[in-house]
């Protein structure tokens, strides 16, 4: 088991930006935050734990802050272990927030006990459906998205495209069962054939032959991660022709160098892109770029969001004065790099989802933004909380 | 369900079958001659596929990587063989459980080290690339019906070395009775070591070709080791004949039962409750087929001789 600590309050070298202007005057009134960070570090999918981390650190180190101290544990991906960092991180290590977990089953295993013992929590990506509903909670806030948006995003993509025939997939399991609802809310048309795949799973070959013989004019596939990669590929080497379309989870900067070639010209939603324009939008791009080396994923956007909308609370309010540092958290005072960002009344965004096609620049695939799926967007199960 | 379909779907779990044989043939070897379970089999199939990747990325050059994957996990595997399982063979299987996942974690850290957390890109050499028309009007590409004469032709070979060649005796022999060979002369360390190599390398080689069509990840060798534990077990343990008959077994059965089963359902519920409850099953499948089996022959198929 690995443990690491870093305390980001030091070593701090300003990038002098318009950005951290602001951020330096504010510095006087900030109040003090110890943040607990649990995400996946090691084992299939660190590669979305260390972009969060990567994002958030850069956010902080952006600041020049003192005034956030951060504990980083890495959760293996395992509900189990997840749950023991949180109960270490508030009872020994004394933290006044969460944050960190990439996945929804993680989050469903953490952030209700959490929320219950008077913590904070603010989810940098998962956000299953059961967290914006009837269990929403006045101390959670999700600054990605409900798990439903992208895909929503995805179907109301296809009706506008003028396909009338998808076929739809997705893992067997609550965030697979979550894309495939969402599809199914903005799709218009009809469906030519619905599959569960397993979790994990790696060989499409049987799914390939079924999508073959369906007559579908179009495929949606949530598949995060490796999977993803997997169906690509053999998706590319079936030689069926059908045009794809697909959260952006399964064309994030981290895999699209492993998909190559066969995930050119595909259409994926996203709340985020790197050539969204605005100027925290650049400042981030280029300060990750020249912090690690590589281009940011959603990701790290997400990480990022969630370390400046900590730190626009922090000098709003002290967080030991729970109802005040809950009312600037709700304000979301931050320059999003999404641009126009606001909290629902279930602490959900509120935001524009966006189609972006994968495209090659140079040697590097990336993505790039060809139009708004869906504006001002928010999930459908805000009705059902009452906070 | 068309006939067209149907034949593809049989391809299909074919050319699981003869993968998870090239796993499974190291690991019931292992298991038979040296009488140990290795469950670090599945990071050798990783190292495979990770020196595939970064020779082809390097050279451009698919076969090169091939013989880079065989090359990279038979060396791989000599040296965890020497360096750690020699010292394991005379321990309980609670002491080679621990010690080979301990193997896992720093095969897979030590992947993570040197390759990064982000998976490899490695794909399909442009003269296997896309479908082929078979006759009946199945389309199929061309890379997996390369895999299946591969593996195919792996097989035969080792039935043959098994059967035919020294060294086959000596792990026939071996298995059959570990001091009486050593007693005879045989150097029994060379011949482990050896042994170990060998299924360290079919576990690489499958490790790149499955790599090529999938993802090149941490961690890609576990959900595979796992299959690979059910066929040996199905097969009956030692046995290559076995390995094959299971693997293909397993292989169809998983691929078919994905299939068929939602169908199936699908003709007395709706659509969505069926895909989620026939997949559901069908993931079950195999270690029903497995229940089955050892309810059966408590020894799997082909394992009468020990």
């Amino acid at each position: 088991m690995k443990f690491k600590r870093i305390a980001a309050a030091a070593s701090a070298i300003a990038l002098g930006t318009a950005a951290l202007g602001t951020a330096a005057m504010a510095e006087a009134h900030m109040s003090d935050v110890k943040v607990g960070m649990i995400t996946t570090l090691s084992g299939g999918g660190a590669g979305l734990g260390i972009d969060v981390r990567d994002g958030f650190l850069l956010a902080v180190k952006l600041a020049d802050t003192k005034h956030v101290e951060l504990v980083i544990e890495d959760d293996q991906r395992k509900p189990d272990i997840a749950v023991q960092l949180a109960d270490k991180l508030i009872q020994s290590e004394k933290v006044d927030v969460l944050t960190g977990i990439i996945w929804s089953n993680l989050a469903m295993a953490v952030v209700p006990s959490a929320t219950a013992q008077g913590k904070f929590y603010l989810s940098p990506n998962a956000g299953p459906s059961a967290l914006a509903g009837k269990g929403c909670h006045e101390n959670y806030f999700n600054v990605a998205w409900q798990n439903d948006n992208l895909h929503e995003a995805a179907g109301a993509y296809a009706s506008s495209a003028g396909y009338t025939k998808s076929f739809i997939l997705a893992p067997n399991y609550p965030a697979g069962h979550d894309a495939l609802t969402g599809y199914k809310r903005q799709y218009t048309g009809e469906l030519a054939g619905e599959l569960l795949t397993q979790l994990g799973q790696n060989d499409y070959a049987a799914e390939l032959a079924q999508i073959r013989a369906s007559g579908a004019d179009s495929v949606f596939f949530f598949l995060p991660g490796g999977m993803g990669i997997s169906f690509l590929k053999q998706y590319a080497d079936s030689g069926i022709d059908l045009p794809v379309v697909g959260p952006a989870f399964s064309f994030d900067q981290g895999i699209l160098q492993a998909v190559g070639e066969a995930a050119l010209g595909v259409v994926n939603t996203s709340q985020w892109n790197k050539d969204i324009d605005n100027a925290a939008n650049k400042t981030f791009v280029e300060a990750f770029q020249a912090e690690y080396g590589r281009l940011p994923s959603l990701y790290a956007s997400q990480g990022y969001d969630t370390a400046n909308l900590l730190i626009s609370a922090i000098s709003k309010a002290d967080v030991h004065d729970p109802d005040a540092f809950r009312a600037a958290l709700k304000e979301a005072d931050f320059d999003s790099v999404r641009g126009d960002f606001a909290f629902g009344s279930n602490h959900h965004p509120i935001q524009d989802i966006y189609v972006r096609e994968v495209v090659k620049e140079g040697d590097v695939y990336t993505n790039k933004i060809i139009g708004v799926a869906l504006e001002d967007h928010q999930d459908v199960y805000v009705a059902d909380c009452k906070m | 369900m068309t006939f067209v379909l149907f034949a593809e779907q049989m391809l299909n779990g074919l050319q699981l079958g003869v993968m998870l044989f090239l796993m499974a043939s190291g690991l019931t070897l292992v298991f038979g001659v040296m009488g140990l379970i290795n469950l670090a089999h599945g990071s050798l199939y990783m190292v495979g596929a990770f020196a595939a990747a970064g020779v082809a990325a390097a050279t451009g050059s698919f076969l090169l990587a091939l013989v880079a994957a065989l090359a990279a996990a038979a060396a791989a595997g000599a040296i965890v063989e020497i360096l750690v399982i020699r010292r394991l063979y005379a321990r309980n299987h609670l002491d080679q459980v621990l010690a080979t996942f301990a193997l896992i974690l720093i095969f897979s850290e030590g992947t993570r080290w040197i390759f990064g957390s982000f998976p490899l890109y490695l794909n399909v050499p442009a003269y296997l690339a896309g479908p082929v028309t078979l006759p009946g009007g199945i389309q199929y590409p061309l890379y997996r019906l390369t895999l299946i004469g591969i593996g195919l032709t792996i097989a035969g070979g080792l039935y043959l070395m098994i059967a035919r060649t020294r060294l086959g005796i000596q792990i026939r022999a071996g298995e059959a009775d570990r001091e009486m060979i050593a007693a005879l002369g045989i150097d029994i360390s060379k011949l482990y070591t050896i042994v170990f190599a060998l299924g360290a390398a079919l576990a690489g080689l499958a490790g790149a070709l499955v790599g090529t069509i999938q993802s090149v990840q941490v961690g890609m060798g576990e959900p595979v080791l796992i299959l690979a534990f059910v066929v040996i077990v199905i097969g009956g343990i030692g046995s290559i004949k076995g390995a094959l008959v299971g693997a293909l077994l397993v292989g169809l059965t998983d691929t078919l039962g994905g299939v068929l089963l939602p169908r199936a359902f699908a003709t007395f519920m709706d659509n969505s409750a069926a895909s989620s409850t026939g997949s559901a099953l069908a993931s079950m499948l195999i270690y029903l087929l497995m229940a089955a089996v050892l309810f059966l022959r408590p020894k799997g198929l082909f394992g009468g001789a020990t």
